[in-house]
């Protein structure tokens, strides 16, 4: 039996006790690993909200996108610009400012790109995120060109929480990496409710059947848009996040060999499964970490890494635990 | 009482007319069925009316409405709903949910995004409900993609049909299935449609199916109404019996 009737509430139960349990352990985790393994996993929660986002175009909506960096790095100077121009330090504001800036620019991005699908879709994604990175290289009395712009370490909760002096950086990573994680939750908790709002079934739809959803009576460029403003909008706040963590943004986020990485990521987790993007944003930092610390040839290590992943688990990680499971659960009780 | 009428609709395919200057009401309340050899034009005039394709001339009127260039989703609203000749469903969807996302349209519930579609109990009970009068039911939770081709037939109808459209046009609900599977397919839909006092027009090749659910049958040939009758007119009718047997029209 396919019990894909999520209505019932035993197994939705279920769902929020396993994620309140990775939550714990995820909270525990620092206090057993090291300063630089805390880090490593704060860059790994954000690249999971990157991915979370990009997959709700990718694997709900069915739409490629090869310019997702732009909305990354659309949030990462955002916060440049309020720390230089508007002398803000607040992360809280960061976030409260950022978030409208990569909204709009999803919205406009999006209204011209969801006008196509397929190849033609991805190429205007990519033709238009690399407008934007042109912009950060040609106005470098602005964004400071190719040396980018530092970005000091923000106040947390209002200003309850400050980093300057001695051990500032230990405390600051510490303190993040919670913060973080709590950012991490919520946006899981919202992507969870929209994929399985009648919103989220209807991009589904559209994803799946597009002549049949248009007979549904959706309109179906509405809701590729609006998928559109809430995915670059996810990514983008992961681009706020990692600024203060990364002390430092460059036009290399805007490039389009960082929008290929968020693909890379969903494809690596699997972006027919809900957690697919987070187990891959995860994985990948720690795959291209060290990568780059073993070879000088660490592209094509991950190129191999690529391959493999796509000719022997096509559907990712998760998605390959997830058929081995359900057949193990069809041996177990034969119908 | 007229619900559906187009005057002079026409729609060319190069050097081909899938439809010439037709004028075909729709009555209130009516078992249609719309037949015709293949290349008849039938799938061309359903096409147009439900908005799939743009007429090149002539224009379609639906409650005294002129929905001509209408958009797909305001017909919808209207009241014009289809089936497809090729099964179209969504397969990674559950058969529940295939059905609840026509509810969810038509009680514009669907723009719904920070609530969870499971949840809405009004939706579950109608959803179930239709799905219980298609027989289908006992399916709810398996994805669209594992259902056998009568049942999937069935949801495909099942699916226009959750829409409460006025008119439901079906386009071949039973190609492709046994002639066994017809009979039930057939039984199901002419049932379902009569107790909910919903207009259908049904594309249809099986000429005994035709004759035993029409109220009223419709033949085109060339993009052209040939005949118009009731099953025992139609019956009768000679030009009919030839195209049926192959036989050339006499001049």
């Amino acid at each position: 039996m396919m019990s894909a009737d999520v209505s019932r509430t035993e197994p939705k139960l279920l769902l929020f006790g396993a994620a309140v349990i990775v939550l714990v352990l995820l909270a525990l985790l620092p206090l057993y690993i090291g300063l630089y393994q805390t880090q490593l996993l704060t860059y790994g929660l954000v690249a999971a909200i990157a991915a979370l986002g990009f997959n709700l175009l990718l694997g709900y909506t069915g739409l490629l996108s090869f310019g997702h960096s732009a909305f990354f790095g659309i949030g990462a100077y955002s916060v440049a610009f309020l720390l230089r121009d508007a002398g803000i330090h607040s992360m809280e504001l960061y976030i409260l400012i950022g978030l409208p800036i990569a909204a709009l620019s999803s919205a406009l991005l999006g209204y011209v790109c969801v006008r196509h699908t397929r190849i033609f879709f991805g190429i205007l994604t990519l033709a238009l995120s690399q407008v934007v990175y042109s912009l950060a290289l040609k106005f470098f009395w602005i964004t400071g060109g190719t040396d980018g712009l530092r970005v000091a370490r923000p106040t947390l909760l209002a200003g309850m929480f400050t980093f300057t002096g001695g051990g500032s950086f230990q405390r600051f990573i510490n303190a993040y990496y919670y913060y973080v994680l709590a950012v991490f939750a919520i946006c899981v908790a919202i992507m969870w409710v929209i994929v399985h709002s009648p919103f989220g079934k209807a991009l589904q739809a559209i994803r799946d059947n597009e002549t049949r959803a248009a007979f549904l009576g959706l309109r179906i460029r509405r809701f590729r848009w609006v998928a559109f403003l809430i995915s670059g909008t996810f990514t983008g706040l992961a681009g706020i996040l990692w600024v203060p963590l990364n002390g430092l943004t460059t036009p290399e986020v805007l490039y389009w060999p960082f929008s290929g990485e968020i693909v890379f990521m969903t494809l690596l987790g699997g972006f027919r499964n809900f957690t697919g993007p987070i187990v891959g944003g995860l994985l990948f930092t720690y795959l291209k970490t060290y990568a780059v610390a073993t070879t000088e040839y660490w592209q094509l290590l991950l190129g191999v890494v690529l391959v493999l992943l796509v000719m022997l688990l096509p559907t990712g990680i998760v998605g390959a635990i997830a058929t081995a499971a359900a057949k193990l659960r069809r041996k177990e009780k034969p119908a | 009482m007229i619900l559906l009428q187009t005057v002079d609709l026409s729609k060319q395919f190069g050097d081909v007319h899938a439809c010439d200057r037709v004028n075909f009401t729709v009555n209130k309340g009516e078992f249609l069925s719309l037949v015709g050899s293949n290349g008849a034009g039938k799938t061309s005039l359903v096409n147009l009316i439900s908005g799939h394709l743009k007429p090149d001339s002539g224009r379609i009127l639906f409650e005294g409405e002129d929905v001509t260039f209408a958009k797909v989703y305001e017909r919808i609203r209207a009241g014009i709903a289809r089936s497809f000749q090729i099964v179209n469903l969504f397969d990674a969807l559950t058969v529940f949910d295939n059905v609840a996302l026509s509810v969810f349209s038509r009680e514009r519930k669907v723009v719904k995004i920070a609530a969870l579609a499971d949840h809405d109990q009004d939706v579950r009970r109608e959803a179930f409900d239709v799905l219980g009068q298609f027989g289908l039911a006992g399916k709810s939770a398996v994805p669209a993609g594992g259902l056998a081709q009568g049942e999937r037939k069935l949801l495909d109808v099942a699916i226009a049909y959750a829409l409460r459209p006025k008119l439901l046009f079906l386009d071949e609900p039973t190609s492709g299935v046994s002639t066994r599977d017809k009979t039930q397919i057939m039984d199901t839909v002419s049932s379902v449609v009569r107790a909910g006092a919903v207009t259908a027009v049904v594309i249809e090749h099986d000429m005994d199916v035709v004759f035993r659910y029409s109220d009223r049958i419709v033949m085109m040939h060339e993009g052209r109404f040939l005949a118009d009758g009731t099953p025992e007119a139609i019956k009768a009718n000679k030009d009919v019996a030839n195209i049926l047997l192959g036989v050339p029209l006499s001049a």
